[in-house]
């Protein structure tokens, strides 16, 4: 299974999470799990995802995530997982 | 599995601490682009370089994109060309042809620069090492993207105080030669003692005879990151601040050793070594000086600067080990003045001297490096630097190396802009008593008696 881990940070609005999962839905990404918190009004999620059966090419889900997060007003980032599992991960 | 906290400290040391990868390194040996026809050399290296390189900068972008990490670089290394064109040159300007092609193959691939326009001298010149060497002032002037380097002195071979002498005066006529771009060459020209084969990082990178047909090799940095790590370790004691020191750079070098495995993985080119260095930019917060600063010392150059650097040298190292298969290049933190806004500000207000620079290098890789000095320094004096330098590499067993910018026209108390990642530096003063009499005496400095192992 091939993970990615997807970031969600910035200013808390309505359907932020119905907005990144129904791209994600429609690029056939199955979340695994959802992390969220709200600290200041700032809402800061994360989601680890499965991009195996991922219908578009990894380079284009970093892109289109990324512009959905501008026109919601928050940062959105699609990293794979072995970023963070090497270098917090002996 | 992933907590949100983890993924966030990586997050933030990409955003906010500028945690990167300073550079992909590709080596490629073009010892078999030797022939004894000039044109035919300068057609297979373009081949070989255009061929073997031709995704290096792609892939890095892709590595980019997916990993969410800057690779700030990529590079690549050559063969010492003094190696490559020994056959076919029969004067300097044959070698400028080389030089040229190497511009050409680098801007043809998308890399910002290529090293590895050498001679590896440290015990005697052969003919073909002196074309090459003399050829350094014109194929600086004439190429933007070229790097040259000249290895004068090692533990094994002593220091051959020739080529030492004739670098003192290469020096200048590159700075002569570059001087409309406030001799800008000097800043692509490193004299080396121990020079490794297997370095990463620009402008001393070449590719060494004893490695393989090509080679991916990464550079990691991060000062940035261990700066504002230890800002949470502010008035403990060094059990502690070493341990912070560890723990970050075993961090940064997970990083660099991912995308060193990536690299290798999808250009189907053997994975070398990573180079576990603390590389500053001119940036704020992207500064070794700030991390000595941290660790405190009012600024760089104050006592205890030495003892603080050795210390973070040595932690660096002990945590990056740790957490990559292959270490190697030059690894330990870089005190470029031009290139560390800290270190800017320390030699601006003389708090930091070419003298305590000097002492600086005995702990840590790699030498002076992006220094400027007055443009009427003479000759000798720089071969006097360079002497001491290499010295201090070859008793100690280390990498040491010479990058001064002798700018034509100005003196101490003005400043030179390089621009980019090369930053702006002020001009410093240099010793004014004279060394020529021992520089010129002629010959060769023997090894040091430590180096007899066998």
């Amino acid at each position: 299974m091939t993970k990615a881990v997807i970031t969600v940070v910035g200013k808390d609005t309505v359907g932020i999470i119905a907005k990144v999962c129904t791209y994600l839905a429609e690029a056939n990404i199955n979340i695994l799990d959802i992390t969220q918190t709200i600290i200041q009004d700032y809402f800061n999620m994360m989601m680890i995802v499965d991009i195996d059966a991922s219908s578009k090419e990894f380079g284009d889900v970093v892109t289109e995530l990324d512009a959905l997060g501008t026109t919601i007003g928050v940062k959105i980032r699609c990293q794979k997982e072995e970023i963070f599992t090497k270098m917090h991960r002996i | 599995m992933l907590n949100i906290f983890e993924v966030n400290e990586t997050n933030h040391m990409i955003e906010q601490e500028k945690l990167d990868v300073r550079t992909i390194t590709m080596g490629i040996s073009l010892l078999d682009c030797c022939d004894s026809d000039l044109q035919k050399v300068n057609e297979n290296i373009y081949n070989k370089i255009t061929k073997f390189a031709e995704k290096l900068v792609s892939t890095g972008q892709d590595i980019e994109k997916e990993y969410g990490i800057p690779i700030v670089n990529k590079r690549i290394s050559v063969t010492p060309i003094a190696l490559v064109g020994g056959n076919c040159c029969k004067s300097a300007d044959d070698f400028v042809t080389i030089a040229q092609t190497l511009d050409r193959a680098a801007k043809t691939v998308g890399v910002n620069f290529i090293g590895g326009y050498s001679a590896l001298v440290s015990k005697g010149m052969t003919t073909a090492d002196r074309l090459l060497i003399e050829s350094i002032p014109k194929a600086l002037a004439v190429t933007d993207r070229v790097c040259s380097s000249v290895n004068v002195g090692s533990t094994k071979t002593g220091m051959n105080m020739d080529a030492i002498r004739l670098m003192g005066e290469i020096e200048l006529k590159t700075a002569e030669a570059t001087k409309e771009d406030d001799s800008l060459g000097c800043a692509k020209l490193v004299v080396f003692c121990n020079a490794p084969d297997d370095n990463p990082f620009m402008a001393g990178a070449f590719h060494g005879v004893t490695e393989a047909d090509a080679i991916i090799n990464v550079g990691v940095s991060g000062p940035g990151v261990v700066k504002t790590a230890l800002e949470r370790v502010r008035g403990k004691n060094f059990e502690e601040l070493c341990e912070m020191i560890k723990k970050t750079a075993f961090k940064i070098t997970r990083v660099g050793q991912l995308v060193a495995q990536e690299a290798s993985r999808r250009l189907n080119v053997p994975f070398g070594i990573i180079d576990l260095s603390l590389a500053p930019t001119p940036a704020v917060g992207d500064s070794v000086a700030e991390i000595l600063e941290e660790i405190g010392l009012e600024m760089v150059g104050a006592p205890g600067t030495t003892a603080a650097l050795a210390m973070l040298n040595d932690q660096v190292k002990k945590g990056g080990v740790m957490a990559s298969s292959y270490v190697g290049g030059l690894s330990g933190a870089f005190i470029p003045v031009s290139e560390d806004q800290g270190m800017i500000q320390a030699a601006a207000c003389g708090a930091l001297t070419l003298e305590k620079l000097e002492a600086m290098t005995c702990v840590c890789s790699v030498g002076l490096d992006m220094i400027a000095i007055p443009g009427d320094t003479k000759a000798t004096t720089i071969a006097g630097i360079i002497a001491d330098e290499a010295a201090i590499g070859m008793v100690n067993q280390k990498t040491t190396a010479v990058r001064v910018i002798p700018v034509i026209g100005k003196g101490v108390g003005e400043t030179v802009e390089f621009g980019g990642l090369l930053g702006y530096a002020p001009i410093m003063p240099v010793n004014q008593k004279d060394c020529s009499a021992f520089v010129t005496r002629g010959g060769r400095i023997p090894a040091p008696i430590h180096s007899f192992k066998n």
